[in-house]
């Protein structure tokens, strides 16, 4: 920011005038959301209890809190497992799509035959495939790990071939001019230019994640946040049915923040020029 | 600029033809392939350009100027005839890093520094390590008027100032030709007068020989030695003017009668075309 005004001041060629930035902002972009989430939980209280609404069809969120404290073991004993099996199929799915990408960009024909498998590979619903990678792979780790891998593999497949190409035509009539190889291009060009709809896709890829290794937990597991799920629904335990919920959207929205942290020190570039930040 | 030292340091036997001519087109004919049909660009180009000589290439938009500009710098192969640069092929004027290009847009990478674009030429192949620089990145912001905007970023430069990197980035691998395609054609008049004096200034620092691609005709008479009118597509040479002002030219030239009169020279063939 200073870097900026010092820039217009010097020159009179008009550097993009330094906004000045409101303390008020920030404040109001925590406050806004935080009030609304916390009206909507007032309002569903108030609607279970002004109702009688019974507490198997739909618990009120102190009842839901209530579990969250009491049950926290339990919680905790299952979401162990399930955010290990999506770290790993995050890990797993992202590298081999990145790889994939990268063999797209500099090869023709390896992009004309594995682009419309994958493709093919996508339209498939997740929910059927699961159980012929059961099948596979077994009830254990692995293929839940594959499941998480197989839904975040795609989005970033496509975000990063999308991202590798979109490099400008003229960046690339400079790398000829000064004679770079297909290393130096990309090393230099493509892959810096490709980090922003990189980390798009990852943002998307940590909430699919989780959501492939509860799917992979439905289909054969005994234990896990997915299982947990089926379990309380079963035994008609509805408040703990909703604190999993909770707990599994906590791990979603803390890898999601995970990530973003990362983007905004891997993309700093990003940050001076963007309109969404400052 | 004082600090930089004299050019032509080159090892004897390095790009032949010293003293030649810095580039030569014969009856150069370029088409692209339209949906299967030809599209002509340029018919029948011959040109000579001396060493050190300043030429304006000037034309109507689309009518191949910049085409002509990316055969030169061995973007583009010519459909038929020969280009010639420093006495070999471009390829090879290209590989031995002889030319230096200027595009329409700065295209500075924006996760760089102003210094670390105009050191990019220098990483790539490892050129640095191998070669004595004339002037260093920083010394070459200094001389195009950014010194202090060292560790800026692209956006957070205006528009005439990263086309400045971008001069400097050009510059940096001591190139004998410098290849610029419209370079002030997306700023502003303003800006673009200013950076004009700027080039002029640059050039008669670094002597080498320039080609630049312009539609303004008061830039066609104001900066080169010579102005290459080419006609609409498929461009042939219309006319070559020697523009006779003395440097250093100063921007109250543009006013005197013998500006004019190079201008409606120009305007006239550009109409006969």
């Amino acid at each position: 920011m200073t870097a900026t005004g010092r820039v217009a001041a010097r020159d009179q060629d008009a550097a993009p005038p330094a906004r000045p930035r409101r303390r008020e902002g920030r404040l109001r972009r925590v406050a806004v959301p935080a009030l609304a989430v916390f009206g909507m939980l007032a309002a569903w209280q108030a609607i279970v209890v002004g109702f009688r609404v019974p507490r198997f069809i739909a618990p009120s969120p102190l009842q839901v809190l209530e579990v969250l404290r009491t049950q926290h073991d339990l919680l905790l004993d299952n979401a162990w497992p399930t955010l290990l099996e999506t770290l790993a199929g995050f890990a797993v799915g992202n590298v081999i799509a990145v790889l994939i990408a990268i063999g797209f960009v500099h090869n023709r024909v390896f992009r004309q035959s594995v682009y419309p498998l994958a493709v093919t590979l996508r339209t498939l619903p997740i929910v059927a495939i699961s159980p012929i990678i059961v099948l596979m792979l077994g009830l254990g780790f692995t293929s839940k790990v594959a499941i998480a891998a197989l839904i975040t593999f795609f989005p970033t497949l496509v975000n990063m071939a999308d991202g590798l190409d979109a490099v400008d035509p003229q960046a690339l009539e400079l790398m000829h001019v000064l004679s770079a190889s297909r290393w130096e291009i990309f090393r230099y060009l493509r892959w810096p230019t490709s980090l922003p709809y990189l980390f798009s896709a990852l943002r998307i890829a940590t909430t699919a994640a989780l959501l492939g290794a509860i799917i992979a937990e439905w289909i054969g597991s005994n234990r896990g946040l997915g299982y947990l799920i089926l379990a309380a629904t079963y035994d008609y335990r509805t408040p703990l049915l909703y604190a999993t919920m909770a707990v599994a959207s906590g791990l979603a929205l803390a890898l999601f923040g995970l990530v973003s942290l990362i983007e905004r020190y891997a993309i700093p570039w990003r940050q001076t020029s963007g309109p969404s930040e400052s | 600029m004082e600090t930089l030292p004299a050019r032509d340091e080159r090892a004897p036997g390095a790009a032949a033809g010293d003293g030649g001519p810095a580039i030569v087109a014969d009856r150069v004919h370029m088409s692209f392939d339209q949906h299967g049909r030809p599209l002509h660009v340029l018919s029948e180009v011959s040109l000579t350009v001396r060493q050190g000589e300043f030429i304006a290439l000037l034309g109507p938009s689309g009518c191949g100027k910049s085409t002509l500009l990316r055969l030169v710098a061995d973007i583009l192969q010519p459909t038929r005839g020969t280009i010639t640069v420093l006495g070999g092929t471009p390829a090879e004027a290209r590989r031995e890093r002889a030319l230096g290009f200027v595009f329409q847009q700065p295209v500075l990478l924006p996760w760089l520094s102003a210094e670390e674009n105009v050191a990019l030429p220098l990483r790539i192949g490892g050129w640095g390590r191998r070669h004595a620089p004339a002037a260093t990145p920083a010394e070459l912001l200094q001389l195009v008027g950014l010194d202090g905007f060292n560790r800026a970023r692209p956006a957070q430069l205006s528009g005439g100032m990263q086309q400045r990197v971008s001069i400097a980035r050009a510059l940096v691998s001591n190139p004998k030709i410098l290849l610029m395609d419209e370079p002030f054609g997306a700023l502003d008049a303003i800006t673009r007068d200013r950076l004009n004096e700027e080039l002029l200034r640059i050039w008669s620092t670094v002597r080498c020989t320039v080609l630049f691609v312009t539609h303004s005709i008061t830039e066609a008479v104001y900066l080169p030695n010579r102005v290459v009118v080419l006609s609409p597509r498929p461009a042939r040479i219309q006319r070559v003017v020697e523009i006779d002002l003395p440097y250093p030219r100063q921007p109250a030239m543009k006013d005197t009668p013998r500006f004019t009169e190079y201008t409606s020279t120009l305007r006239a063939a550009l109409e006969e075309a």
